[in-house]
């Protein structure tokens, strides 16, 4: 079983954090990963960084282009986490864009992280038609859940049709933003929570952009399986490094 | 049946499509859904002409270069793009495009700009309609184009700074997008060139369609036929080439040149020829040929000419060189400038120095002497004024 359908079966709330690969050094890559384990975190997006990412704020941009001027690739990537599955049980999950992935050709990829012990894929610039059409067996013969992503502004259709290709869990972006935009929920991302709440899904879903506290957690995850923090924790590591994980991780979950 | 033009899904060929986060998904699939019938409506199309006639001027001229022929040994015509309102073919799109936005019931209008002619002719037409206009254009340019971000700025446009990545093009590009994703709503998303996801190039190659239309007619009226043996523009997004080719794609007797700025020469590291230098790959929501490392990270070209510096080519333009119907030269800027400076000389116009890329050509393929050729004066010269200056010292 995949570890992220295992994960999801759990009875808590989720706690996942983003964070950019090769940053803030080079080598922090699995010393973060081993850190966010320890603190209690259910998840891992690994940021795969790329030159221009579309969908992302300054924070994460700034800590993408640190990342490459450090000597960060796909390959170097690959070669971190080739012994992670010693030491990490957590769902371990990469995102990025598409490009990188295309050049290292995606079944390489895919077979790849099948060999590391990657669960799972999120590429916000790669549409869930081209993937259903293009690279859907790909994904499924190396045992690799592709997560794809809704706003407030998927309709419902489109909903229901991301749900049917999804078989992990859908990650629903809080607001109409790119990453680390906002910091606080309005009364419109609680109606729009409460609607794909009832919308039923098979799938679970966990809510990202905009959290960054306790307050938010708890916001996001009244309706969601859990919520995802990237821009709060590269800033937090940013300014205090791995020794500031554990402190960090335990204030939002308080 | 082949065919050089997009096809139902929005390729060209291998190239195109719509790559891009869900986030931008509503905007885009409201814009692919509703196009093409917003372009058929009659009173779109009236109101468009209209405008390319009063407030463009169009017909732009198709000049038969003399001169210019005599000296090169074939028939040259000059597709006179660079009399428009604002001085490039860059105001046919942005006419469109605002009359578009204004049908999907946008209010505010955003755009990049990498030297400030798209960004000028954006904002000129958020001026004629009243609309809310912001430009994104990186910080390095700004820096560069210091008088076309002062026209955006007098024709009521805000011009916002690209500090990320580069601080260029693609920047100011990534930065437009984000915008668009922060602004799902109310915002339309003015793309200057034959690039981004599907419907945009084929959106801004049917908006620049009219180059070609008009040489058709121009051409039978001076020649008695409406092909010439060759089109040639040259190509940084591609747009301008794409309105020169719409028209012949199909006809395979009419050649298609298209050239890109080698800057110092292809392989001294600072180039923009993405034909020969670039691979498949994603930039800007589409599939197309890019400069990118080995690892999939997108590059910073290089060229003389800012309108050409970009590292991505228009999908139609990847397709029309994969599949042979485009012949290909890169041209560095040495020969870019002289090419200028000759039409200068000969012909007394002033060209922009992405239009003299494209005059090169007359120094990299010999043509027959009864060889009818048209060539796309894509803009004018005076935007490059300190350009030329420095470069020959005058």
């Amino acid at each position: 079983m995949n570890r992220i359908h295992k994960k999801l079966q759990e009875d808590k709330k989720l706690l996942s954090i983003y964070f950019t690969a090769g940053y803030p050094n080079l080598e922090d890559t699995v010393p973060i990963i081993e850190q966010l384990q320890k603190s209690g975190v259910d998840m891992l997006e690994i940021g795969l960084p790329f030159s221009d990412p579309l969908a992302d704020g300054p924070t994460i941009q700034e800590s993408s282009t640190h990342a490459l001027t450090n000597g960060m690739t796909t390959a170097k990537l690959f070669e971190q986490l080739k012994d992670i599955r010693k030491t990490v049980n957590i769902p371990l999950i990469i995102m990025g864009y598409f490009n990188p992935m295309m050049q290292y050709g995606v079944e390489a990829f895919c077979k790849k992280c099948n060999e590391i012990g990657i669960d799972g894929l999120i590429i916000p610039d790669l549409p869930v038609d081209v993937y259903n059409e293009e690279y859907r067996s790909i994904f499924e013969k190396y045992n690799l859940i592709n997560v794809f992503l809704i706003t407030p502004q998927t309709s419902e259709d489109r909903i229901r049709f991301i749900d049917s290709v999804s078989n992990g869990f859908i990650y629903m972006v809080s607001s109409a933003s790119v990453t680390g935009a906002k910091n606080t929920f309005g009364d419109a991302q609680n109606q729009y929570f409460e609607r794909i709440s009832n919308m039923k899904l098979k799938s679970p879903q966990i809510v990202g952009f905009g959290i960054s506290n306790a307050e938010t957690f708890k916001a996001a995850t009244k309706y969601g399986k859990g919520a995802i923090i990237g821009s709060a924790f590269i800033k937090m590591i940013k300014e205090k490094g791995i020794e500031g994980i554990d402190d960090f991780v335990k204030s939002i979950r308080l | 049946m082949k065919t050089y033009n997009v096809n139902e899904k929005g390729y060209y060929g291998d190239f195109g499509g719509a790559y891009i986060p869900e986030m931008l998904y509503p905007n885009v699939e409201e814009l692919r859904q509703q196009y093409l019938s917003i372009m058929n409506e009659d009173s779109f199309k009236e109101e468009f002409h209209q405008l390319l006639k009063d407030y463009v001027g169009r017909p732009s001229p198709l000049y038969f270069a003399k001169r210019m022929s005599e000296k090169h040994g074939a028939k040259i015509y000059l597709k006179r793009e660079d009399l428009n309102h604002t001085g490039a073919h860059k105001i046919n799109n942005t006419i469109g495009q605002i009359l578009m936005a204004k049908r999907l019931g946008k209010n505010r209008i955003i755009a990049e700009t990498g030297a400030g002619q798209h960004g000028v002719a954006t904002a000129t037409v958020c001026a004629l309609m009243g609309i809310d206009c912001v430009v994104y254009m990186g910080e390095i340019d700004i820096d560069r184009q210091a008088p076309n971000v002062a026209r955006m700025k007098m024709l009521g446009a805000e011009v916002r700074p690209a500090k990320s990545g580069s601080r260029t093009l693609k920047d100011a590009t990534n930065e437009a997008i984000r915008d668009w994703i922060n602004n799902p709503v109310d915002t339309h998303y003015i793309i200057g060139s034959a690039i981004g996801p599907h419907p945009y190039p084929d959106m801004v190659t049917r908006f620049q369609s009219i180059i070609s239309e008009e040489i058709k007619w121009q051409l039978k009226e001076k020649e008695g036929r409406e092909n010439p043996d060759y089109v040639v523009a040259c190509i940084g997004g591609g747009s301008n080439a794409a309105g020169t080719y719409y028209h012949f794609l199909e006809d395979e007797k009419v050649g298609i040149i298209a050239v890109e700025a080698a800057g110092k020469g292809v392989d001294s590291g600072e180039s923009a020829a993405t034909s020969a230098l670039g691979k498949e790959g994603i930039i800007h929501g589409c599939k197309t040929l890019l400069m990118q490392t080995g690892d999939g990270q997108i590059t910073e070209p290089y060229s003389i000419s800012a309108g050409l510096d970009y590292p991505g080519v228009g999908p139609m333009h990847a397709h029309l060189y994969r599949s042979g119907r485009g012949e290909f030269f890169s041209i560095t800027d040495e020969d870019a400038m002289k090419a200028g400076l000759e039409l200068c000389k000969t012909e007394g116009i002033i060209p922009a120095i992405e239009s003299s890329h494209a005059l090169a050509i007359f120094h990299h393929k010999k043509f027959k002497k009864d060889d009818v050729i048209v060539i796309n004066l894509s803009g004018r010269g005076d935007k490059d004024l300190n350009t030329y200056i420095d470069y020959f010292d005058l």
